[in-house]
């Protein structure tokens, strides 16, 4: 029985309601230019650009929300062993299979969902197959590509030489843009583009930072997907700015009001990792039978670690953009730019774990992680989880192992506690 | 008096222990599981029952562990096995600080605290690569008794390589080693030592600390314990108990229940969660 407090919470609430709307109009454009000659683009959502596509009103496609559409929706599994048929491994990155499946059973093209691109634009270096899976889908629509090449970034910063190397490519990704669209380059758009960029950049992290209360205001793992797909795919529109404005003050009512997400916020994570798509309610009750909270998430970022100040910039547009592709997001950065994000969660959010969701068929996105735990856990005294299953394919869940995983980490932190207490 | 049961109910089989309320032993059961899993929790406590002549009315807590511990209709409370082993271990050897549990489904590395709370975990992943379902398979194919093939690897001298643990592929692994004339002994000494070395990979990731203690099924084992002794280089922990020490664990928990529902206080443990379907 649902309580008018709870009708305030989260995915249950406004926030998630609000997605939901304007992603649907979204995925709405997306379905009519099926039948329309307006043209289209293919993106990765890992830093990408999709400012300079909104500055020719090309509309972005982005394959991987396709993928975890289908997921979410637990279709994913027929596409992705369609794709097996063809070839594919097993443990061939799943998101890759799903939507390559799911193009060859006519989900893209006319009478599919989303239109045939009018361009593959391929942003993301820091995962080789998502080059390939690129490739094959340029190919197999017969689709022109742009490949943007963006050097990975290992100690932290882009050179001069790299933002140098950026800025010339996508200066020729906007001649290609003026090519398929007839329409002359207008920096002045670009920047009223980018504007709207950082105003929902400035409401994604003051809504990020509201999680430091306790009770945090939303779970910064589950709930943030209401807001990964606005910043994602939306990022420069004036929705999706309106739509974090909007988010942030009513977080920051929740704050004021005392209101969690939690009915009894017990734990609060931090969480790596991308989620199971095709069991995320299960896997999300699997911590909320605890009052376990993640107060802060490394997946939330792939798109761009905002809550760390930086913002695209109207005063230069191009430069930020660039910048962002190259430093400011999840992927292209080392593995110990992560640890150092992730200790800043545990520190500053005042987490009392580090909860590790290791997907199978990523293992670009997971190696290391072994690692990593065994630095929170050694070196660093966090407590930390590490279970596995897959961000797609449904194959790889096994609900009992996992449960039983997450109940006895929860049993031993509440002990450890009930000890601390009793002590003190 | 009153008593209280802790009720194990593992992939393979069913383990229950009855302790009084000063925490000694009354009786103890194991039975098949089965597929129904509900049945093997209600047989386990009449098996508890029938074998200590304690009445039902006089048992005043059950506490269920293993993967069907939901499923257990009598159970009071659930508390995951790998606290249960933990608490098991190191009531049972005080100076355990590292527990290996290695069932039907699930080999597991837990370090312990000095109070017997788990401080840290690892098992192995949704494949049941290396656990007792590979030993299971190994006798199988060679047409021997899980009983026997711990003592007969004991003999072998000239231990085989195993291309992998994984418990399908172990037939045609053993059968082209047979087919290459290799000795049985000399098989299950390989066998053997491919668990224990996967085994080691899970207890390093936590971090060993003597004493170490064996428990779950597979620890009655003599040829598991003498390869996981060789491997770790010190001694193990082991005994006739060790297959029941989750639910000795669960029993003990069942006991805190007991007593603190007599004294009118809240448990000292992790208040159970229920099963969330989706």
């Amino acid at each position: 029985m649902r309580t008018d407090v709870a009708d305030t919470k989260d995915y249950r609430g406004r926030v998630h309601d609000l997605s939901r709307n304007i992603m649907t109009d979204w995925m709405t454009q997306l379905k009519d230019a099926t039948q329309t000659n307006v043209p289209s683009a293919y993106l990765m959502i890992s830093g990408n650009c999709v400012e300079i596509l909104r500055c020719f009103d090309i509309l972005p496609v982005f394959p991987e929300i396709n993928a975890l559409q289908l997921a979410i929706r637990k279709q994913s599994l027929p596409y992705i062993i369609k794709s097996e048929e063809i070839g594919y491994a097993s443990d061939n990155c799943a998101y890759v299979k799903a939507d390559i499946g799911y193009t060859m059973c006519g989900g893209v093209g006319q009478d599919g969902s989303s239109p045939t691109p009018s361009l593959i634009v391929c942003n993301f270096v820091g995962c080789n197959v998502y080059i390939k899976w690129f490739e094959h889908c340029a190919s197999m629509m017969d689709v022109p590509m742009v490949m943007l090449d963006i050097p990975f970034v290992r100690d932290g910063q882009a050179s001069a030489e790299d933002l140098k190397y950026v800025l010339a490519q996508l200066k020729d990704l906007i001649k290609r843009c003026e090519e398929l669209t007839g329409k002359k380059f207008d920096i002045d758009r670009l920047r009223e583009i980018v504007a709207h960029s950082a105003r929902a950049e400035e409401g994604w992290s003051r809504s990020k930072d509201l999680c430091k209360h306790r009770p945090a205001p939303f779970d910064s793992y589950f709930d943030s997907i209401n807001m990964m797909g606005p910043i994602n795919a939306l990022r420069g529109t004036k929705e999706a700015a309106d739509f974090f404005d909007e988010v942030a003050a009513h977080y920051a009512k929740m704050v004021e009001e005392g209101i969690g997400v939690a009915d009894e916020e017990k734990f609060r994570t931090v969480v790596e990792g991308p989620p199971p798509y095709p069991y995320y309610r299960s896997f999300r009750n699997l911590f909320e039978a605890w009052g376990a909270v993640a107060v802060q998430s490394t997946y939330s970022t792939v798109g761009g670690t905002w809550e760390f100040g930086f913002r695209h910039d109207p005063d230069r547009p191009l430069e930020s953009i660039a910048e962002q592709m190259i430093t400011h997001n999840l992927c292209n950065r080392s593995l110990l730019d992560r640890y150092d994000q992730i200790r800043s969660y545990v520190d500053d959010w005042k987490a009392d774990a580090l909860i590790i969701h290791s997907i199978k068929s990523c293992r670009l996105f997971s190696a290391g992680q072994g690692d990593m735990r065994e630095y929170f856990t050694k070196e660093l005294g966090v407590p930390t989880l590490m279970v596995e299953s897959d961000l797609e394919d449904p194959r790889y869940y096994a609900e009992a192992q996992m449960k039983n995983r997450i109940d006895a980490f929860f049993e031993a932190l509440q002990y450890k506690r009930m000890r601390q207490e009793a002590g003190a | 008096m009153k008593y209280a049961a802790g009720i194990d109910v593992g992939s393979t089989q069913t383990k229950a222990v009855l302790l009084d309320a000063s925490r000694a032993i009354a009786a103890k059961a194991l039975i098949d599981t089965g597929a129904n899993v509900k049945r093997a929790g209600q047989r386990a406590l009449d098996a508890l029952l029938e074998a200590s002549g304690v009445a039902r009315s006089d048992v005043g807590f059950v506490v269920g562990t293993g993967y069907g511990r939901y499923k257990i209709e009598a159970g009071d409370t659930q508390v995951t096995e790998i606290s249960c082993h933990a608490r098991g271990a190191q009531m049972m050897y005080p100076a355990t600080r590292t527990v290996i549990d290695m069932g039907g489904q699930d080999t597991k590395a837990i370090k312990v605290g000095p109070e017997g709370d788990v401080a840290d975990f690892c098992m192995n992943d949704k494949c049941a690569a290396g656990t007792g379902r590979f030993l299971a398979g190994a006798a199988d194919v060679l047409g021997l008794s899980l009983d026997e093939i711990g003592e007969i690897s004991l003999k072998g001298t000239r231990p085989v390589r195993l291309t992998s643990v994984c418990t399908v592929f172990v037939e045609s692994d053993i059968l082209s080693h047979l087919a290459q004339n290799q000795k049985v002994e000399d098989i299950l000494a390989g066998v053997h030592q491919a668990i224990a070395a996967r085994t080691i990979g899970l207890v390093r990731r936590t971090g060993m600390e003597d004493e170490v203690t064996f428990t779950g099924g597979v620890a009655r084992n003599i040829g598991m314990v003498r390869a996981l002794e060789e491997k770790l280089g010190t001694s193990l922990n082991y005994s006739d108990e060790s297959h029941h020490i989750g639910a000795f664990g669960a029993a003990l928990f069942a006991v805190d229940h007991l007593l603190a529902s007599e004294q009118g206080q809240i448990p000292a443990e992790p208040q159970p969660t229920e099963w969330v379907d989706e």
